[in-house]
């Protein structure tokens, strides 16, 4: 059996485990010497295929995208960091708070559970949201219900909420952009809990008012509940 | 009339990036992995500069797809951005390590999409070379990927076949056992001797001053 997980050590270092046996092997590598060296040494020869793939021109923006994200990342976790902060930099750890959870749970498990076609949407959702709350000149709209606040940042509109209670099976939060003599429009599912962020799915006028109901999975039409969080007029 | 300096005479930011840019180009990728941990921006422009056209080639050959290779080489630059901390230059090299990130997330997006599975093997071949950054570079690179592919031809065909397959094809094992009609204990043996044997293959060449020498500054 020893024997067959050190061999497992080429596979590892090609990605060419399934999943439980990656997974297998991950737990036995914590505690291998022998094969922590092996992986090391197998990766440079990795590394060295690598080198011999050639492939077109990766497209210009990609760089400048690349760099935007951790840009946008850093300042959105700050606060941790002894870092100088102008005033209208800071969005208050709340937005803090929740982009810390946005980066360390958002992008990567989401792209770990989802379909690809959801994953590159989500993934261009978070890209915008990480836009939004690192904008410096971004309008924040508090709660009068709820707590929390709205981040607008030019088109986009982002809801950071605190401490909904998840939302229980069969059940999800649905967003609403609000707006006078306008039926309500459905703006967003999210599933609740500590921290939750969320980008408001349709368009923030001035005067308009962003809630959050309770609906039943799949969301609905039109709000069939009282709305739990209330933002006040943007 | 009374001089006074001029304050926005400050010459900001264009001078002062291209400054540190000059002084990034001088580190190595380690130093600049360190940068990175410490929350410095540039060095992950500096990093995808030297290491981003390989990458990306890798997880395009992978991914036969521009907008997933692109996701990949991403997502793994992120994943660099926040775990630079973790990272430990003895274990790995830093370009090797990036590389690394970039091929899981290739693999991981190719068999979510089960892209590759209609593709002929033989397709796998056939793109030009990206453009250098310049031509020294340009000549490392070349003489690296030579290096490689004489490697290569100097393994078993089944040996090559099942890391290329895996390697650059995203296949797993028990998925090339299947397709190979095998024992997944053959391929795992196949695997793990190719690599070794691999290895040896290229260390043997490193007395000729080649692959490790830095391919990129």
């Amino acid at each position: 059996m020893e024997i067959g997980i050190h061999e497992l050590t080429a596979g590892y270092a090609l990605d060419a485990l399934d999943a439980d046996e990656r997974q297998a092997y991950e737990e036995h590598l914590a505690g291998c010497a022998q094969c922590q060296e092996d992986l090391a040494s197998f990766w440079e020869v990795t590394g060295a295929l690598a080198l011999a793939a050639t492939g077109p021109e990766p497209p210009r923006e990609l760089r400048e995208r690349i760099v935007a994200a951790a840009r946008s990342e850093m300042q959105t976790v700050v606060p941790f960091r002894p870092r100088r902060l102008p005033p209208t930099q800071a969005l208050g750890a709340l937005a803090a708070i929740a982009a810390v959870a946005l980066v360390a749970l958002g992008l990567w498990a989401v792209s770990l559970h989802r379909s690809l076609t959801d994953t590159r949407s989500a993934l261009a959702d978070q890209r915008t949201v990480a836009g939004v709350l690192a904008d410096s000149g971004a309008e924040r709209v508090r709660l009068v219900a709820g707590s929390g606040s709205l981040v607008k940042s030019g088109q986009n509109s982002v809801l950071v909420v605190d401490n909904l209670l998840p939302a229980r099976a069969g059940k999800t939060y649905q967003v609403w952009v609000m707006r006078k003599r306008v039926a309500p429009a459905p703006s967003g599912l999210f599933a609740g809990g500590r921290h939750s962020v969320v980008l408001v799915g349709h368009k923030v006028k001035p005067g308009d008012v962003v809630a959050v109901t309770l609906e039943r999975a799949g969301g609905a039409k039109a709000p069939t509940t009282t709305p739990i969080v209330v933002s006040r007029g943007v | 009339m009374v001089e006074v300096a001029d304050p926005v005479v400050a010459l900001p930011c264009p001078g002062r990036a291209a400054t540190m840019r000059r002084q990034l180009a001088h580190l190595s990728d380690e130093a600049l992995v360190a940068l990175v941990a410490r929350g410095d921006d540039t060095a992950v422009a500096e990093l995808y500069d030297r290491v981003g056209r390989i990458a990306y080639g890798l997880a395009f050959r992978v991914l036969r797809d521009a907008k997933l290779a692109e996701d990949a080489v991403q997502e793994a630059f992120l994943a660099v951005w926040r775990t630079a901390a973790t990272f430990s230059a003895d274990r790995a090299k830093a370009s090797t390590w990036i590389l690394t990130l970039v091929h899981r997330r290739a693999v991981d997006l190719v068999r979510r999409e089960q892209r590759r599975r209609t593709d002929s093997l033989d397709a796998l071949d056939g793109y030009e070379p990206a453009s250098e950054p310049s031509a020294e570079d340009a000549a490392w690179l070349h003489f690296d990927r030579v290096r490689v592919q004489e490697a290569l031809t100097h393994l078993p065909d089944t040996q090559r076949e099942s890391i290329e397959l895996a390697y650059y094809g995203g296949f797993s094992q028990s998925e090339l056992a299947e397709r190979l009609g095998l024992p997944l204990g053959t391929i795992k043996s196949r695997m793990f001797a190719g690599l070794a044997r691999l290895r040896e293959l290229l260390d043997d060449g490193t007395a000729e001053g080649s692959w490790k020498s830095e391919y990129t500054s």
